[in-house]
């Protein structure tokens, strides 16, 4: 025995590398362009015997599989629900929702849970990939707590298929401190991308809000798929294209070294930069630009339907969900969770933007993701 | 047991494990190459050569890789030929293993995890930084074709250094004395007799890093910034982002073809050079 500590405790190491991590590395982007969640959910589901079995086998079964985005849980969460309910979750990591849905076309995913954003919904109901909720069976799921701004996408041909969870914008974040000035719009955004901040823009790697936004510059919908409009947006990618500083959804970074000045940016990432850097700031575009929201939904193929609402309706509960959403830094969207926020997050307006400036955001639409100009402008921009 | 079956008792699991993991995979590959993309991606059975007839597309992904996957190689050789002829020839025997297991420990870590060391080391804060404090200029490095081309260099040397290694330790020493002896000056006999001598170990390794750069996807993403776009790019957004498995089938085809033809012309001319040798050597 000794009675120096010179070293730190398991768990401390595990909680600074976890903190490290969140900060640095591990971005859906990360995980898209590894595929490394790919490669997760193909290793979990090829090989059985490699994921533990719980000792108790509850009525649920002893394991539930969630398909969800990085630093979106917290793993002591999933602990708990494992203590209570003898169900493990394994929880399968991934970069982006289309690559999600790449999987679930490819089929045999094994996932009881999917985590996926608005625009999704109505595809996966059109190839029969997800099931109605029985809503019976989530009493912790209140339908009147949800502003249905956020909860509608959820609804389709008048059948709740997803629960919504967590709810927020795309914008820009800026370093006040490299650039003196404040743009408001997303035409200042591009006009100095190619002027005073040529070199030290991000532009998303994601067809979604690269075109988007793009659009937004000519006051198009940020949905359209308008060929003449989306002819307009590919002119200006292509003309931002050698100023900018990289084409990445793993913007964090590059904007928390100062390589980078301005970034189209995530509600998340904009609270944790903004929280370890005060001089990085969220705007919204006046033009508008995306809102979304994400929900819990059940594949039809899902091996434990059981354990799927369990899980769901346990994470829905207001004081889990708090404790998630100061792990996660997304606002929910859940009025009964906001309550129980500490203040700082309750009047964030990164989390909470004003209501004016919402009102010119649009919901993602299916259309974008399946068109097949927007995948081309986006394979033209980046290869330009 | 007779020996032809007993020879294919031995083959039989490496036989299953071609058939399973390259032949069937590139078959559907093949058959996916000709159908049509469904309304929400993926793949619908068709026949049609519209996918091919749009591989113009994608021409900028495939010069990209066409040119940096060359260059990357050819850079690795000039860098892991005199390194591969000091540890073979020069070094002190006693530390050669030390210096051998020093080229090697790179791989222990991801090849992920070290190009995110490069984002450190050639981003503002770093080189770049240093450079700036020796009044020099302020340089930009990285998210450049330049930090692509290092961050292909560093990742792959070691599996050029090898091969050559291999293919110079097995040398015949005695034929360096006799070219010595009989008047060459050592430069005369690197040139005129190792360099021929190790020509077998220069075509493993220059296939090696020649094949796994044209599929390379990871390092343009990371060090180029999204902005260096290679072949390997152009799959991973067609299967996962846009899911157009048909256009991305053909794409990889042809880049399977592409590949083919390169490494028979190479392979060609290398057995040229080395006269008519055509034994290569993997380690």
């Amino acid at each position: 025995m000794t009675k120096f500590r010179d070293h730190i405790p398991a768990k401390e190491f595990l909680q600074r590398l976890e903190s490290y991590r969140k900060g640095s590395i591990t971005r859906r982007h990360f995980l898209g362009v590894t595929g490394l969640g790919a490669a997760t959910a193909m290793l979990s589901s090829a090989m059985p015997g490699l994921v533990r079995r719980a000792h108790a086998q509850g009525s649920i079964g002893d394991k539930v599989v969630i398909a969800t985005w990085p630093n979106y849980h917290d793993p002591q969460d999933f602990e708990a629900f494992k203590e209570a309910t003898g169900a493990a979750v394994d929880m399968n990591v991934f970069g982006s929702n289309e690559e999600m849905l790449a999987k679930l076309q490819a089929g045999g995913t094994g996932w009881d849970v999917v985590v996926a954003t608005n625009y999704t919904i109505p595809i996966y109901v059109g190839e029969g990939i997800i099931e109605e909720f029985d809503l019976s069976r989530l009493p912790n799921y209140d339908p009147s707590a949800t502003d249905p701004r956020y909860a509608n996408p959820g609804i389709v041909d008048g059948k709740r298929h997803a629960i919504p969870r967590n709810v927020g914008t795309t914008g820009f974040c800026l370093n006040t401190a490299d650039f003196d000035g404040s743009p408001a719009t997303w035409k200042e955004y591009w006009d100095l991308t190619r002027d005073q901040l040529s070199g030290r823009v991000i532009v998303h790697d994601y067809q979604l809000t690269a075109i988007g936004n793009a659009l937004k510059y000519y006051g198009y919908s940020f949905n359209s798929v308008d060929p003449k409009e989306l002819e307009d947006a590919e002119k200006l990618l292509i003309e931002a294209k050698p100023h900018l500083f990289a084409i990445t959804s793993d913007y964090q970074p590059s904007m928390r070294s100062g390589d980078a000045t301005m970034s189209m940016c995530w509600t998340g990432d904009a609270t944790q930069m903004h929280r370890d850097i005060p001089s990085i700031v969220y705007i919204l575009g006046r033009e508008g630009g995306e809102i979304w929201s994400d929900f819990f939904t059940i594949p039809a193929s899902a091996p434990h339907k059981d354990a799927a609402y369990a899980l769901i309706d346990f994470l829905l509960e207001p004081k889990m969900a708090a404790r998630e959403a100061m792990f996660h830094g997304y606002a929910t969207g859940d009025k009964r969770v906001d309550a129980l926020l500490p203040a700082e997050m309750r009047d964030s307006d990164i989390l909470y933007p004003a209501a004016e400036l919402l009102d010119a955001l649009e919901f993602g639409a299916a259309v974008t993701m399946t068109n097949p100009q927007r995948a081309e402008i986006l394979a033209r921009f980046k290869s330009a | 047991m007779r020996p032809g079956l007993r020879t294919a008792l031995f083959l039989a699991p490496a036989t299953a494990w071609l058939l399973v993991m390259l032949v069937m995979p590139l078959v559907v590959v093949i058959v996916f190459s000709f159908g049509e993309r469904g309304a929400a991606g993926g793949y619908v059975p068709a026949f049609t050569l519209d996918n091919y007839a749009n591989l113009g597309a994608r021409w900028t992904a495939f010069r990209n890789t066409l040119t940096l996957a060359p260059l990357g190689t050819v850079l690795c050789l000039l860098i892991a030929w005199p390194l591969a002829y000091f540890l073979a020839l020069k070094a002190d025997p006693r530390w050669r293993t030390v210096l051998l297991i020093l080229v090697i420990v790179p791989f222990w870590t991801s090849l992920l995890i070290r190009s995110y060391a490069w984002i450190q080391i050639l981003g503002g804060s770093g080189l770049p930084r240093i450079i700036a404090d020796l009044g020099l200029g302020k340089p930009r490095l990285i998210n450049t074709p330049f930090a692509v081309m290092v961050g292909i260099v560093y990742g792959y040397l070691p599996l050029m250094v090898f091969p050559i290694y291999v293919a110079l330790e097995k040398l015949d020493r005695r034929l360096l004395e006799a070219s010595g002896d009989l008047g060459s000056p050592p430069w005369r006999t690197v040139l005129q007799v190792t360099l021929p001598l190790s020509m077998a170990g220069v075509a493993t390794g220059s296939m090696l890093v020649f094949i796994l750069l044209m599929g390379e996807f990871l390092v343009p993403q990371i060090l180029g910034g999204g902005k260096v776009f290679f072949v390997g790019n152009a799959l991973v957004d067609l299967f996962l982002q846009s899911r157009n498995w048909p256009f991305g089938a053909a794409v990889a085809a042809t880049l399977v073809a592409v590949m083919l033809v390169t490494v028979t012309l190479y392979m060609r001319a290398i057995r040229r050079l080395s006269g008519g040798r055509d034994d290569v050597a993997l380690m």
